[in-house]
């Protein structure tokens, strides 16, 4: 197997090496935020022709065709045409949180993505308590989404950010707890041991019903968790023009709509890594077949898992239609905690017995 | 990491600090206030990194900005319309508050001199390890000594209470 580890510990030796440990940080430092804005802005472009061309497919049209092949260039050129686009200033808004909320948004969007295991040794942040650092950080963008609605002073980017608010710390609670399913399973919250753990078998496998039972609670409270539909109240486009982001114009609107992007890919990768075993390939009892999937390099195994969410996620999109208000809350309340909090007992009792 | 980035790391942090607790109390809007409080909480949480805490961290987060500052933003939301909210700066308050600051730093000023620091005299231990997840984890569910079980149970049921409480307040008629 391939490992990107060899290639980082190159450049760090290489560095140590040459300079003293100070300057050698630093330029770590910069180094790893370069990569990780850049990979971060890419996989926006990304995720928004796969979005355009998947919608496509779902409704029998062909998406966007005729900027380069397969219309691959057309989310490059939107990319530019946001980025001259004029920032509108309107009167009677906080100016200050105004420009603030979409910062917080996207930078609690980066953190997280930043803790994200993409293969051995291409993982910015591996703290011993990865799993919590993950849920802790991606609850900040809460309160920048909450800063658009207020600051924007309109209704319906109040409504929006109201109706978000509420749905975003509902969810979280479902999130966490089918997290906390795997965690208990594993036995660490560390990312790059999860990952490690799950080379004689994804822990979906491993961890039998309640692993199955946690996987799909956190698809459908990640979903939420994305703003997207069936789940996208937030911004019901024929009721509240755009939610919360309907006063923002040309990069301020694009930060919010990166974010949004991201925040499904974020969402897909840690399902992929917590439930599907991240870079690691698929492992059986057979010595022969294993040989062959560890030909495979490990990124391309995270990136294939993780698409997959992505597609469950843009599939659901058109397959259900959006929920009323009350009917999404109750869903959180009523169905998904309490399965989930049976389910972490389910889960105790499988450790007991089967480890 | 060695001492100068250390120092580096821990002034950019406490001025960020200071200016922001500063700008948190001085400005006129509510919800400004709330979001410069966050800020500071944010930094705290930063001081924790530097320690390598990383547990203690994550818990400033998800519990302050995650919890606390939403709570704040919403009860604004709730209870103050558009024009409302905007503060009033008084005389008498600035000195009470003057009053307050010098006692805290009387109070800080004598722990640091009276008390004697574990590492003192070993200053390589300083901030070099790292609590494991596990240890925190048996200690909160252990019942040895040392081990913090009931307070962890007292607590659960003083945050049941409160639960409870609140349903009774929000429910109507």
């Amino acid at each position: 197997m391939f490992h990107f580890k060899v290639v980082t510990d190159w450049i760090d030796e290489f560095l140590r090496t040459n300079l003293n440990e100070g300057w050698t940080l630093l330029i770590e430092f910069i180094l790893i935020g370069v990569a990780i804005l850049t990979v971060y802005a890419v996989l926006a472009l990304l995720l928004i022709w796969l979005e355009r061309k998947v919608c496509a497919f779902f409704q029998c049209r062909l998406g966007p065709t005729r900027v380069g092949p397969w219309g691959l260039l057309q989310s490059v050129a939107d990319m530019i045409k946001i980025l001259l686009k004029e920032i509108i200033h309107l009167n009677h808004v906080d100016p200050r949180l105004f420009r603030l909320a979409s910062f917080l948004v996207i930078i609690a969007s980066l953190c997280t993505f930043g803790a994200i295991p993409f293969d051995k040794g291409l993982h910015a942040v591996d703290f011993n308590i990865g799993v919590f650092y993950l849920l802790a950080v991606s609850s900040l963008g809460v309160v920048g989404i909450l800063l658009a609605g207020w600051s924007s002073n309109s209704k319906y980017t109040m409504i929006g950010a109201m109706r978000s608010g509420a749905q975003l710390i509902s969810y979280e609670l479902s999130c966490g707890l089918s997290l906390l399913t795997i965690v208990m399973l594993s036995g660490t919250m560390q990312l790059s041991q999860i990952v490690e753990l799950q080379a004689d078998g994804w822990f979906i496998f491993k961890g039998g019903i309640p692993a199955i039972i946690a996987f799909v609670i956190y698809l459908i409270a990640g979903h939420a968790e994305t703003n997207r539909g069936p789940f996208d109240l937030p911004e019901a486009e024929s009721e509240l023009t755009a939610g919360y982001h309907t006063e923002y114009s040309g990069i301020q609107f694009g930060f919010f709509y990166l974010a949004e992007y991201l925040n499904m890919f974020i969402i897909a990768a840690i399902a992929a890594t917590m439930f599907l075993g991240g870079w690691m390939p698929l492992h059986t009892p057979w010595e022969g077949v294993n040989t062959i999937m560890d030909y495979i390099p490990p990124v391309i195994w995270f990136f294939g898992k993780t698409f997959f969410c992505v597609f469950l996620a843009l599939w659901v999109r058109w397959a259900f239609p959006r929920l009323r208000i009350d009917q999404l809350l109750k869903l959180e309340w009523k169905i998904l905690m309490p399965i989930g909090l049976v389910n972490i007992l389910l889960m105790a009792l499988w450790v007991l017995i089967f480890n | 990491m060695s001492p100068i980035i250390n120092l580096i790391i821990f002034s950019c942090l406490g001025i960020a600090m200071l200016a922001l607790s500063i700008m948190a109390i001085t400005t006129k809007s509510l919800l400004r206030s709330a979001t410069y409080l966050l800020m500071v909480l944010l930094c705290t949480a930063g001081f924790y990194l530097l320690l390598n805490y990383h547990f203690l961290a994550a818990v400033q987060v998800s519990v302050y900005a995650g919890g606390v500052v939403i709570l704040f933003i919403f009860a604004i939301f709730l209870t103050t319309s558009k024009g409302e909210v905007l503060l009033k700066h008084q005389t008498r308050r600035y000195i009470l508050g003057l009053l307050g600051i010098v006692a805290g730093i009387g109070l800080t000023a004598f722990v640091l001199f009276k008390h004697q620091f574990l590492y003192e005299s070993n200053t390589s231990m300083v901030g070099d390890k790292e609590v494991s997840m596990s240890l925190i984890g048996q200690t909160l569910m252990g019942t040895d000594k040392y081990q913090y079980l009931l307070p962890f149970e007292v607590l659960s049921v003083l945050l049941l209470a409160c639960i409870i409480g609140g349903i009774l307040i929000a429910r109507k008629k």
